[in-house]
């Protein structure tokens, strides 16, 4: 059979055609498949979960002493796999200890108090009503939360520290080097951080899930105390009702949701 | 045509070398995951084993999305039943052997998901040890 040019060319199109459309019509069934395959679920808040518009706390300078500032400060970075480097250059920090002097900086005062001078002030995010960070941040990855949580997506941060400028606290640390080095007890239940990510205190957002109040709340033998400051009614709002109470640099308009009774 | 030869061979040539990959294909490799024991014994997952082997990475996306952002951490699945949205609470509670489970499928499939740079890999070693 002798074969021609022309009959050749039909052929070996014809072969190829068929060939080709096997595994794409086997995919266009393979994707009806997967869609008639639409699996129902539903997502939902824990029953006790707590619940707010704007969550803050009120720390009664009064009360803390050294011990259960530091008890605090421990209780807190161990929970949430905070690593303790060596360099202080790379330390991370959610919540520190701070003199007057330099956690009130437009509060300054040359006549201060001996009282004042000696009183450690726990410094830590202020989860503010118009968070600086949040503005900077450009992938959204810090972001804030229906009940006035400033909460961070570690998963979405790419470590450009555009917050860390922004926030006038220094509340936001940046890991130059691998945490998971420096941790010395791995708290199993909460994840660590990676290399390049930045980190601050999540006002315990794990915690507020499960109906439990802060940790730092829990540990301060009744020096902090946390609530909703949107609710009239509650404790967090008579004790700023009966007591002075200060703010970090309000003048900058950050709105800070921390409070300190002096 | 007196190349005749020399180009049948030259094609011969060419097709045994680009097919020695599959003269030297080493031994299968066994990639099935292995279903702890715990894991056994609950016996089912969270949604069908069908759509968990194919898209339990877009479940695990939801999920990370949904507690980050939401704050939502209970998921139900179509039974009713509650489980909490949690990788290494969760998911690792049944599949408590990540290295024959999660690692075997991934390196065959060479999938290097960045999951474990944070969520602990091993929530229940100590009890295992």
């Amino acid at each position: 059979m002798k074969k021609n040019r022309r009959d050749f060319l039909k052929i070996a199109c014809s072969s190829a055609l068929t060939l080709s459309a096997s595994p794409v019509l086997s995919l266009a069934s393979d994707k009806k498949h997967k869609e008639g395959q639409k699996e129902s679920y539903s997502l939902s808040k824990g029953e006790k979960a707590i619940e707010g518009k704007r969550f803050g706390l009120v720390i009664d300078t009064r009360k803390i002493t050294k011990e259960i500032s530091e008890k605090i400060v421990n209780a807190c970075h161990k929970t949430h796999n905070v690593p303790n480097h060596e360099n202080h250059k790379h330390e991370i920090k959610w919540v520190w200890e701070e003199d007057y002097e330099h956690a009130f900086t437009d509060l300054e005062n040359d006549m201060l108090s001996e009282k004042l001078k000696d009183t450690p002030f726990l410094v830590l995010c202020n989860h503010c009503e118009e968070p600086a960070c949040v503005r900077a941040c450009p992938t959204k990855a810090t972001f804030k939360r229906e009940d006035g949580i400033v909460l961070m997506d570690f998963h979405r941060c790419i470590g450009c520290r555009f917050c860390m400028a922004a926030c006038p606290y220094g509340s936001r640390s940046f890991n130059y080097k691998d945490p998971r080095v420096a941790i010395e007890e791995t708290n199993k239940k909460f994840p660590t951080r990676m290399k390049g990510v930045v980190e601050k205190c999540n006002l315990c957002a794990e915690r507020l899930a499960v109906g439990e109040e802060p940790l730092c709340t829990k540990v301060s033998e009744g020096a902090i105390v946390f609530g909703d400051l949107n609710d009239e009614g509650s404790q967090i709002r008579q004790l700023l009702k009966e007591n002075f109470s200060i703010r970090r640099k309000v003048h900058l308009g950050t709105y800070p949701s921390v409070y300190y009774i002096v | 045509m007196s190349d005749k030869v020399k180009v049948i061979a030259g094609l011969l040539i060419v097709f045994i070398i680009l097919s020695t990959p599959f003269w030297f294909k080493g031994k299968k490799v066994d990639h099935t995951p292995v279903i702890a024991p715990e894991a056994k014994k609950a016996g089912e997952c969270v949604l069908s084993k069908e759509y968990m082997k194919r898209e339990h990475m877009q479940i695990l996306d939801v999920w990370r999305d949904t507690v980050v952002r939401e704050g939502k951490r209970v998921f139900t699945n179509d039974k009713g039943k509650s489980y909490e949205m949690s990788l290494s609470n969760s998911c690792l509670k049944c599949h408590t052997n990540k290295k024959e489970f999660c690692d075997k499928c991934h390196n065959y499939a060479s999938v290097r998901p960045y999951c474990w740079d944070c969520h602990i890999e091993e929530p229940n070693e100590k009890e295992s040890k």
